[in-house]
């Protein structure tokens, strides 16, 4: 059986291309890059291409681009580093971001720093005003996410970034989900600080990036060798790291295109699940979502049943995040944006990708609905039955 | 394939037994909670203290469907004492093992059992 991949927000698969590049970074060019001899000397060069690459599509230069073990790392280096050389302070983040990023604020705010947690509508967004009012005199950091992991939804960054700036305070944003698939220029994002990371976009795991504008305060977060003009110490993941940077140019080779074809894919998607399934809540922002995401919330089931049961069937999917699949806890993001506690135990997150077809999401849409009737039927909850 | 799950959670969860309602059951227990993600319902049928018929209803992860099936096959035809002597830990065994994180549910599958024989009692005052 062909198995069908539609987890594409939690990773990718490698590219060929991107697989080509990396692998003589795992046979004769092995060489260490701080090195003096040639061996060393002949891994820098492509090194210092791959980072000119990822400064290229943010609208950096070089000197702003630090190579990181993840998105995970990337954050905790923007904001601890951040943080840490204020040594004391007020961060403002959002209900519905990342676990890398709520996590290091809460860590922080028990370290002694102030924090406050924007809320969310009922589309994920955060709204300007909110931020406007949670600004004060000793805020050091914003930190708000680009496009949202479990949802798709996209903050209007520009919008906040100014704001922020207009405050004379540090402006993050986790990019690791729009890197690669929507413009990221930092300057028209007003951003200071911006994570990405390489799998997302049919790259390696285990690499990303942290911009971050010239002139930021900012303490490193590992310490050591002084790789990375002392800003992330460590032998560099030279493979990784040429891969990333094979990775972001085709990506935005196509940028474009896929986002077209994952607009129609979506439409179909949505429409599909619209007509045959009753009772389905789409969540989101219709007018502001990146087209690879539909998170959709099934009533009277729940979703790990769900994804089990489209296991079965070959497709891959996600309920929520991946983060807290074996928890019991509802989504974050989901509570967040106010979605009925029952109904965000059945939610299912569908993300699909550069590869994703038209047959595909008909096949999808061909297993889904016997699926739901053959588990509403097992559900105890009222009105189950009717199904 | 490769799951997270034995295969007999798997083959409860694809194949489960005894699913649905007795309209006129005997003793009915209920566990659990929509909001955290878990409800079950057992209902029994009981003739001269044995178990009859028994059926389930759950709203939960796989491993609680799993459970669910898994806790009617072991009580069908049995008396109430040895159904009350089920362990949530006996479920688990049966199905070869759950994974940690999903302990939880074994013990919602038992309690739910342990509920509809106490609801009964509590009708017929046995
Ligand atoms: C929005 C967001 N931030 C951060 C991460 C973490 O990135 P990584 O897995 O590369 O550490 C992810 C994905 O896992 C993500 O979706
Ligand atoms: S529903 Fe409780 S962990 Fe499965």
């Amino acid at each position: 059986m062909e198995r069908i991949y539609l987890d594409h927000n939690a990773t990718t698969p490698v590219r060929q291309e991107v697989r080509d590049k990396m692998l003589p970074f795992y046979g004769e060019l092995f060489g260490n890059p701080s090195s003096a001899h040639s061996f060393g000397q002949e891994v820098k060069v492509p090194l210092e291409e791959a980072r000119q690459r990822i400064a290229g599509q943010l609208g950096a230069s070089t000197a702003q681009i630090v190579f990181t073990s993840g998105g995970t790392e990337s954050d905790n280096y923007a904001i601890k580093g951040v943080a840490f050389a204020a040594e004391k302070g007020h961060i403002i983040t959002a209900l519905t971001e990342h676990p890398a990023v709520l996590q290091t604020v809460s860590w922080l705010a028990k370290k002694g720093f102030d924090a406050t947690y924007l809320e969310v509508d009922s589309k994920g967004l955060v709204d300007p005003d909110d931020l406007r009012k949670a600004l004060r005199p000793d805020t050091i950091l914003v930190s708000i996410m680009h496009v949202n992991n479990e949802v798709g939804t996209i903050q209007p960054i520009e919008e906040l970034g100014a704001i922020t700036r207009e405050a004379g305070v540090y402006f993050h944003t986790d990019a690791v989900q729009s890197f690669g698939k929507l413009p990221t220029n930092v300057d028209e994002l007003n951003v200071d600080l911006l994570s990405v990371a390489a799998h997302k976009i049919y790259g390696p795991k285990g690499v990303g990036a942290l911009y971050i504008r010239k002139g930021t305060r900012i303490d490193p977060l590992i310490i050591g060798g002084a790789q990375e003009k002392r800003r992330r110490s460590g032998t560099e993941n030279i493979a990784g790291i040429v891969g990333f940077g094979e990775a972001i140019v085709l990506a935005e080779a196509e940028r474009e295109e896929v986002y077209e074809r994952l607009t129609l894919l979506r439409q179909k998607l949505v429409q599909g699940i619209g007509e045959r399934i009753p009772e389905v809540v789409i969540n989101g922002d219709p007018e502001r979502n990146f087209p690879s995401t539909v998170s959709a919330s099934v009533s009277h089931v729940e979703g790990e049943s769900l994804l089990l049961s489209l296991d079965m069937e070959g497709i891959a999917v996600s309920t929520g995040s991946a983060c807290s699949s074996g928890s019991l806890e509802p989504s974050h993001v989901l509570v967040a944006m106010g979605i009925d506690t029952v109904l965000a135990q059945g939610t299912l997150r569908f993300s699909m990708g550069r590869g994703t077809t038209q047959a595909e999401i008909g096949y999808l849409l061909d297993v889904f609905p016997p699926i739901v009737e053959r588990l509403r039927k097992m559900s105890p909850l009222s009105a189950s039955k009717a199904c | 394939m490769s799951s997270m799950y034995s295969e007999k959670v798997m083959d409860h969860f694809r194949n489960p037994r005894n699913v649905g309602e007795i309209e006129d059951a005997d003793g009915v227990g209920e566990v659990g909670n929509a909001s955290c993600g878990d409800i079950m319902k057992i209902y029994l049928k009981v003739k001269d203290n044995v178990i009859e018929d028994v059926k389930f209803q759950t709203f939960g992860c796989g491993s609680a469907i799993a459970t669910s099936s898994m806790v009617t096959e072991m009580v069908m035809g049995k008396t109430l004492e040895e159904a009350e002597a089920v362990t949530n830990k006996a479920v688990a065994e049966a199905l070869d093992g759950l994974p940690p994180t999903k302990m939880h549910c074994s013990n919602l599958a038992a309690d739910a059992l342990h509920d509809a024989i106490k609801n009964y009692r509590e009708k017929h005052g046995k």
